[in-house]
């Protein structure tokens, strides 16, 4: 049962994520987070993290990990299978359709309407990920409980990745870096 | 008879190992193992000329999916067919899964180390960050466009999503359905 589960999951992540990489994030969460709760917040944004510092697709990955954290390798052979499913038929079908008549003037019209979509949904996983971050994920939205050096990690790195360019996998290193200086520093700091 | 099934045999072992060196090489996403693919394929191997790759490439992008997958499928298609797609498919999946494998084992001891947790919870700000930058990038790109439909469905779709927490599934289904809905009124216009 467990694996037909994860294989319609899967399924449906791998159907519906269009645009890629980040498109498919928000699918990912709400499948595995939200509907079957086979992860935490934030296992997920670990699970994203590691995604970023590793080779290949993060709907693969995700398969893969979920797939060996719910039911071992036969798990992940089954999650992975079920998301690469949708992507072998519908995409060899457009490549034979295109070798044949070659334009698409609809597939380009449904394009049109999905990407600004794509885009809402990016920013919506962004500020789970985000809220799952500054206030941890067992803790209450309150101004209070923001952890504000998390924030301050968060300014830094937005800023070398956005307006310096700087190579986000550099900027997702050095931010790591930056917290354990920081929490092995802030004992020692009269403020706290 | 028998060369040419040898020549295809070689055809597939040469795109099966350049699709696992190029899937367990590449790190930073889709978009970028597209761009090399077109290295290998067509400036290297010259197996498919420039413009169709890039034709082909379009379909990878457009289609539902991962990039880098759905790249490996027109590519193998293109090449070799259903046999094309498979070999190509496995080549690009191997990599990530047993990387992906081999980190799960360590995931737990790994997250209870200390030091290690710190990390990982500085680096999910530093996740947080390239994916406002990503979002803020393609969002500048739409509004650009100065398109108000698309305008109303980036504000609709992430209200959806955020304040109604609908699922994503049908926020995508419903804004394809309405992409055809705007071409067969173009195309109603134009006629």
């Amino acid at each position: 049962m467990i694996y037909l589960q994860l294989f319609l999951s899967f399924l449906q992540i791998g159907m519906f994520s269009f645009g890629g990489g980040y498109a498919a994030m928000p699918l990912i969460q709400g499948q595995v987070v939200q509907t079957h709760q086979w992860m935490t917040m934030s296992e997920f944004t670990d699970l994203i993290t590691i995604s970023q510092m590793t080779p290949g697709p993060i709907a693969v990955n995700s398969a893969t990990f979920v797939g060996i954290k719910i039911a071992g390798i036969p798990g992940a052979l089954v999650a992975t299978f079920g998301c690469i499913l949708p992507s072998c038929l519908i995409v060899t079908v457009l490549a034979r359709l295109y070798l044949r008549y070659r334009k698409m003037d609809m597939l380009q019209g449904v394009l049109g309407t999905l990407r600004p979509a794509v885009v809402a949904l990016i920013a919506s996983a962004g500020v789970s990920i985000l809220i799952a971050t500054f206030w941890g994920s067992e803790g209450i939205i309150q101004p209070v409980t923001v952890r504000w050096h998390l924030v301050a990690i968060f300014l830094i790195c937005f800023w070398l990745v956005w307006k310096k360019k700087k190579n986000p996998i550099l900027a997702m290193i050095l931010a790591g870096i930056m917290n354990v200086v920081w929490n092995l520093l802030s004992p020692l700091l009269p403020i706290s | 008879m028998n060369q040419l099934k040898n020549k295809n045999i070689k055809l597939l072992r040469k795109l099966f190992f350049s699709t696992l060196y190029l899937s367990a090489l590449t790190f930073g996403g889709g978009y970028v193992i597209v761009t090399l693919m077109k290295k290998q394929f067509v400036d290297e191997l010259h197996w498919i000329d420039e413009e169709e790759m890039l034709d082909l490439v379009a379909i990878a992008q457009s289609s539902p999916g991962a990039i880098a997958v759905n790249g490996a499928i027109v590519v193998g298609y293109k090449l070799a067919g259903i046999a094309g797609v498979l070999t190509a498919v496995l080549g690009t999946v191997i990599p990530p899964f047993l990387i992906i494998a081999a980190v799960s084992v360590c995931y737990q001891a790994f997250r209870s180390n200390q030091l290690v947790a710190w990390m990982l919870e500085g680096m999910q700000s530093g996740v947080g960050a390239v994916i406002a930058s990503v979002t803020f990038e393609m969002a500048s790109g739409i509004v650009k466009e100065r398109n108000t439909i698309s305008l109303l469905i980036m504000a609709a779709a992430f209200a959806a999503s955020v304040i109604w927490q609908i699922n994503t599934v049908y926020i995508i289904l419903a804004c394809g359905l309405l992409g055809i809905l705007i071409t067969f009124s173009k195309r109603r216009m134009k006629s």
